[in-house]
């Protein structure tokens, strides 16, 4: 048998024959920069791997290159949107939640600024190891006042979400698949809509309460648990933060569900953690469960074995569903 | 962890002449290309231009024990910038702290122990885990420090990317080793001129990099990274630890020893088919 | 205000700036005495520096401090907004008793500068650091519009030790920031003691030079020098940014305090305060 090989700088999540679009968020920023001359494209010698290299391409007077200096990226954005530009910054999430998170804090939170952070590498998409591995940003970033979070699922979500968060006005953290992005929602009805969570199938048995690539993980499982006659339903919440609750708490109510929160993130600080907070302050009782990342550094290698191991996967996500039941 | 180390090969005579550090770069070569082979992708450019800083600091200028990865007067080596771990395992591999049928596991699977960057964790001989870029000079400061405090006669090498020098953290290194006066810290920069973007001249560029060096207080050699005397030269420094540091600024050629990868931005990482990799084997003139 | 052109009168113009900068030294006291407390040996060291800025250099309107036109002067050392908040006063920007608030709740004038809580300050400090990088996008931004604005970044010589200044100072040369003018306080003292202890950052003209910048280096608390410099900086044509070196003494104008040990946060008696005053009475004759 073949070794599995480590993909490193994972250039799509997609499995094999799975539908794919190119560089979504290149592409969508690219159009929406056509309409609104005061967007800018910002990186800090990321370009290449966050698909801001195609903006760069189309627009190359409204790209600025950084260097390698995150701090000095996010500072820089501060100074680009208080100058009335709307600066859209890359890097991978980890640089962004680690490296520069007093700059992103400081400079641009806490004077509300119209910066809007975009990160590739989210949670376990990369087999190079902890340096790269953005396991913690969604717990980091929850804690910034004003600072609007975002776990996209797929290429239309991507797509869509980049124009909202460009109406939207002030900062932004929206976690980003880049390279051949899987296509999955436009077969759900979906609409993206900042601080919405959606339903995106019925099921009487287990409530998926999931977010971002975890979403897409959900919905092949739940196809896999009907066929097994398990009904669960999915209910996407890509925005954490502000975190629709009120969805959230009608969703899971007295429906007696198996509910499962399911995220590509550590299980401290994430979607599980908001949802249990959420449902116990408002005295909402249910079985729940929660799937997510340990709290550990993360081996590095192949990404399917990766998957598996920390029970992320769809084989892993079924089982564990069938454990639970 | 306790690991039985591999042991020094018996016909190793080191320090190696300058023959012997052109031969054992050219396998530095083969080395980190056989891992790509193996994993399917890999920095080349980034290994393939600093395997003659690797190899004459592994066969001519470090006093390390292959049978002692935790001697503690050994001569440290930080990889600062971490993707090119290939080129650090070879060294490692052919200077005996580690097998050479390690290679055929290089990122073969999880839990492997030769992964895209380095961890002290599963690999004895290796003085810091990197991959983030931008921390080696400050681990390396720590360890220079460390020397002085137990009066340990031993250099700390800290080998970085001229695109990771961008990173305000180096500069925050290097002010602090100016300011403890490390002489016995030794950086070296592998300028090859290209990062992830382009070229670094247009990215962010660095020149003139001597003078900054210079003003950061530290002593500056400037060579071509792939003249072995030279490097031999520069990278024996006098074994005192109250003077300036130095550093060694390397001009290079990203993805040196292959034509098709010479200076080509593309190769800073990429996957490889079976194809190129015997024409990779060719051109570095052994058989595969 | 309108720029002043290089003055051909000097005599006029220093007399004019000692009165100012002697003005800003009392309102630094007085706030200081409000409560009890403050970064008052920053702020009567870098007062000349503040006067030939607000006083001289910046174009500004001080009754419309967001004007779109005006010079951008960045606090990055944003416990240094006592001494801020006394140019502002002294510039027309905040009314005269404002200072009674200093530090107050609810007030406009908080000790750390904070961007949007006072007129005039253009970000919110603290942190240390942050002026030069967020200054770098302030001039990229302005050179989009196409404006003729100058960006001021003050920052304390301890914000040296930071990466982000050198990220941003390379960056800074790499676009050819010829609108940018960083003033560095030079006064030699950290919170954990003399910088020249921490982490020691001289030679710095040679260490700007080599970063691409044009660099000028005076004694910050003769005017004269400063005019000349902010003067220099201001005219060179070159593609560069620009930083003006200022190695000033702390308590500069107050002989008692100047000769006091030097400590990063001065300590000052309660009846000191009247003394202080006093003291810079006698020194502006």
């Amino acid at each position: 048998m073949s070794p599995l090989r480590t993909s490193a700088m994972i250039a799509s999540i997609a499995p094999e024959g799975a539908r794919t679009v190119a560089a979504p968020f290149g592409h969508a920023l690219v159009a929406l920069a056509a309409g609104r001359p005061e967007i800018v494209g910002m990186t800090a010698d990321l370009a290449r791997y966050t698909d801001l290299h195609i903006f760069a391409e189309a627009h190359p007077d409204r790209f600025y290159q950084m260097g390698m200096a995150e701090q000095l990226l996010f500072g820089a954005a501060a100074g680009l949107a208080r100058e009335g530009f709307v600066p859209f910054a890359t890097t991978y999430g980890v640089f962004a939640s680690r490296r520069a998170y007093d700059f992103i804090y400081m400079a641009i939170a806490e004077e509300r600024l119209d910066v809007k952070i975009a990160c590739a590498l989210p949670g376990l998409t990369t087999g190079y190891g902890p340096s790269h591995q953005a396991t913690d940003d969604l717990a980091i970033f929850r804690s910034v006042p004003g600072l609007v979070v975002i776990d996209p699922c797929d290429a239309l979500e991507i797509e869509q979400a980049t124009a909202a968060i460009a109406a939207h006005r002030g900062p932004v953290y929206m976690r980003l698949l880049r390279g051949k992005v899987p296509l999955v929602l436009d077969r759900y009805d979906y609409r993206f809509e900042l601080g919405r969570a959606a339903e995106l199938r019925p099921g009487n048995d287990v409530l998926f309460v999931s977010t971002g690539l975890l979403t897409m993980r959900a919905l092949e499982a739940a196809e896999r648990l009907e066929a097994d006659g398990i009904g669960a339903a999915v209910l996407h919440v890509s925005t954490i933060k502000p975190l629709d609750t009120q969805t959230i708490l009608d969703a899971v109510g007295a429906s007696g569900r198996l509910v499962v929160v399911a995220e590509n993130h550590s299980v401290i600080g994430g979607l599980g953690e908001a949802v249990a907070a959420a449902l116990l302050s408002q005295g909402v009782r249910c079985d729940f469960r929660h799937i997510g990342l340990p709290d550990a550094f993360l081996d590095a290698g192949a990404l399917p074995t990766l998957h598996d191991r920390y029970g992320i996967s769809t084989d892993a996500i079924v089982a564990r569903v069938k454990s639970w039941l | 962890m306790a690991l039985a180390p591999a042991g020094p090969p018996s016909n190793l005579e080191l320090p190696l002449d300058v023959a012997g550090l052109a031969a054992m770069a050219r396998q530095n070569r083969l080395d980190a290309a056989r891992m790509f082979m193996v994993a399917g992708n890999g920095h080349f450019g980034s290994c393939f231009s600093c395997a003659e800083i690797v190899t004459v600091l592994y066969f001519a200028a470090m006093r390390v024990d292959p049978l002692r990865p935790d001697w503690p007067d050994r001569d440290r080596f930080i990889l600062g910038k971490g993707h090119a771990a290939p080129a650090l395992y070879s060294g490692l591999i052919r200077r005996g702290f580690i097998p050479e049928g390690w290679i055929d596991e290089y990122e073969a699977r999880v839990g492997a122990r030769l992964m895209t960057h380095p961890s002290r964790r599963y690999q004895p001989g290796v003085d810091a885990s990197q991959g983030a870029l931008g921390h080696g000079l400050s681990i390396g400061v720590g360890m220079a420090l460390d020397a002085r405090l137990a009066g340990r006669d031993c250099v700390t090498y800290v080998l970085m990317g001229d695109g990771e020098t961008n990173e305000g953290s180096v500069w925050e290194a290097a002010a602090s080793a100016a300011k403890f006066r490390l002489g016995n810290l030794v950086g070296i920069v592998d300028c090859n001129g290209l990062s992830v973007d382009g070229r670094l001249a247009e990215v962010m560029p660095m020149e003139p990099f001597a003078d900054k060096w210079r003003a950061f207080g530290w002593n500056v050699i400037r060579l071509d990274g792939h003249d072995l005397p030279a490097l031999v030269e520069a990278l024996q420094p006098p074994r005192r630890d109250d003077g300036p540091p130095t550093v060694v600024l390397a001009d290079t050629v990203k993805g040196k020893g292959v034509s098709f990868m010479e200076d080509v931005r593309a190769w800073h990482a990429d996957a490889i088919t079976a194809e190129q990799y015997a024409r990779v084997v060719a051109e570095l003139g052994a058989s595969p | 205000m309108q720029t002043s052109p290089p003055s051909s009168n000097l005599d006029v113009t220093l007399a004019h700036l000692r009165r100012r900068a002697r003005n800003i030294r009392e309102y630094a006291i007085r706030m200081g005495a409000v409560q009890g407390q403050g970064y008052v040996g920053q702020a009567l060291g870098i007062a000349d520096v503040l006067a030939v800025a607000y006083c001289y250099a910046l174009r500004l309107r001080p009754d419309d401090p967001g004007w779109a036109e005006r010079d951008r002067f960045l606090l990055s050392a944003g416990h240094y907004a006592i001494a801020l908040y006394a140019a502002l006063i002294e510039a027309g920007v905040l009314p005269k008793d404002e200072f009674e608030t200093y530090g107050a709740d609810d007030s406009r004038l908080p000790m750390s500068g904070m961007a949007h809580y006072t007129p005039g300050m253009e970000i919110t400090g603290g942190s240390l650091g942050h002026g030069l990088p967020i200054a770098i996008g302030r001039c990229l931004g302005l050179r989009r519009k196409q404006s003729p604005a100058f960006v001021y970044n003050l920052m304390s010589d301890g914000e040296l030790d930071e990466g982000a200044t050198w990220e941003a100072a390379l960056s800074a040369s790499h676009f050819g920031l010829g609108k940018l003018i960083v003033i560095v306080d030079v006064n030699n003292q950290q919170a954990d003691g003399p910088s020249t202890k921490m982490l020691g950052f001289e030679p710095l003209v040679e260490k700007w030079q080599a970063f691409g910048w044009l660099a000028w280096r005076c004694d910050g608390n003769d005017l004269g020098a400063l005019v000349q410099a902010f003067d220099a900086a201001r005219m060179s044509a070159e593609p560069k940014p620009r930083v003006i070196i200022c190695d000033t003494r702390m308590g500069c104008g107050v002989p008692f305090l100047e000769a006091r040990e030097k400590t990063h946060f001065i300590r000052v008696e309660p009846e000191e305060w009247a003394l202080a005053l006093e003291a810079l009475g006698e020194a502006s004759a």
